[in-house]
């Protein structure tokens, strides 16, 4: 079966690949384009650890038909630190010690990222309901929660 | 395995595609069907988009409002003239779901999901659907008893009428963990009211039975009587009427019979 051209946007940077037909963005990031940041947790959009943003907007990329990307920007959390220095939610998470095994965190900057960009003040009720379709098996939430709303007080996170 | 991806511009060449291939499944946002084709489902040979932007419209300037099979539920959350449908399509999945899952596709979502169109059901929604012999519309209770052949049609839309107030229509999901969760049951009730009396009642049940369906007759215990204590309990008791749920990892059908007429009470009642 042949193979489809595709173009988008990864991370401000012009892509091309070559996608069969069918194949999910999460497979196409990791495996042709070398992004390893998404992650795969459930595959059936249970968990949250693939998400990334499409044109601003947060989706899950192993329910992503590749080809839907087209001439579009997906951004995921390898985008989303400037140079060597971390992204504020980053700092946040890292002192508010919001990640332990760490596998879910990628998915949670980007749904925190996808909240912030929108609501730079968010309540807390704001936070859990960003987070809500992103599971974290460690941490209880708490210190994710708290990280989110630190990184948003200290007015920093829609750098 | 790869599959063919087939993307048209119209909604009419889509729906000949999809109706000429048995292996062909529509994909609208990707939550049902590339989750099958992540399973493996080989069932699936050919993916069918289209980029029509009537799929995308939303209409709901007059009383009856029109809604596109490409929806999103962000959308219909943004959009003010909507609200009597805010709460269903803020129970559906997080933020990344509701960003990509639409309102066609919930129409074909299984247990425990499809919360939304268990509204559209108790809100008597109309399902323009576009399959070999053009367009129709069909009743969503028709159009969810034939559900499992209706896999050659396109939906194009779905329309239903505004509730008169905000009282009059009525939403429940009971989940087993907050504020996301699959539903173990999901209730919908509208109450048009005239001279203080429930005229036309329609109870719609998710995760009741293997699809969406009315509990009619809670609606009979309801029709032309006062929405008072009495009358609930009448209600409620019968809710359980006609259901036949099933057990899975969120609860078993006993717990989902025993709670049913629990919850529409609290629905009727207005508790919370």
């Amino acid at each position: 079966m042949a193979k489809t051209a595709l173009q988008f946007r990864h991370n401000g940077r012009d892509v091309a690949i070559f996608v069969d037909g069918g194949t999910n963005l999460l497979v196409a990031l990791r495996e042709l384009i070398g992004d390893m940041t998404p992650k795969f947790g459930c595959g059936q959009g249970g968990c949250g650890a693939c998400s990334v943003l499409i044109d601003g907007d947060l989706h899950l990329s192993c329910l992503t038909l590749a080809e839907s990307v087209a001439g579009r920007s997906v951004e995921t959390l390898d985008g989303i630190k400037d140079g060597p220095n971390l992204h504020p939610l980053q700092r946040a998470f890292a002192e508010n010690f919001a990640a332990q095994c760490g596998y879910c965190t990628p998915g949670m900057l980007m749904a925190a990222k996808a909240l912030l960009d929108r609501n730079p003040q968010p309540s807390r009720a704001e936070v859990v309901e960003a987070i809500s379709g992103n599971i974290c098996r460690c941490t209880g939430y708490e210190p994710i929660i708290n990280a989110v709303l630190a990184a948003a007080s200290g007015g920093r996170a829609r750098a | 395995m790869p599959v063919t991806v087939r993307t048209f511009t119209s909604s009419g060449e889509a729906a000949a595609a999809l109706s000429s291939d048995r292996g062909a499944r529509y994909f609208g946002g990707g939550t049902l069907v590339m989750r099958a084709l992540n399973e493996g489902d080989i069932s699936i040979s050919t993916i069918v988009r289209a980029s029509d932007q009537a799929l995308m419209r939303i209409d709901a300037s007059g009383p009856r409002v029109t809604i596109g099979a490409g929806v999103t539920f962000a959308r219909i959350l943004a959009e003010r003239e909507l609200a009597f449908l805010h709460a269903p399509a803020r129970s559906v999945g997080g933020p990344a779901v509701r960003n990509m899952g639409t309102v066609g596709g919930n129409l074909f979502a299984p247990n425990p999901y499809g919360d939304f169109t268990v509204a559209l059901l108790a809100l008597d929604a109309v399902v323009s659907v576009q399959g070999g012999f053009g367009v129709r519309d069909v009743p969503i209770e028709e159009f969810l008893q034939s559900r499992e052949r209706q896999a050659g049609t396109l939906v194009l839309a779905v329309s239903c009428q505004k509730p008169l107030s905000a009282d009059a229509f009525r939403y429940r999901k009971i989940t087993r963990i907050k504020p996301k969760g699959g539903s173990v049951i999901t209730l919908a009730a509208h109450l048009p009211v005239s001279s203080g009396r429930v005229l036309g009642a329609r109870i719609a049940l998710g995760s009741m039975a293997p699809v969406q369906i009315r509990a009619k007759a809670a609606e009979r215990a309801l029709e032309g009587r006062p929405l008072d204590a009495s009358t609930i309990a009448a209600a409620a008791s019968a809710a359980v009427e006609g259901t036949s749920p099933t057990d899975n990892a969120l609860a078993s059908g006993w717990y989902r019979r025993e709670i049913v007429g629990v919850h529409l009470r609290r629905l009727l009642s207005g508790h919370e």
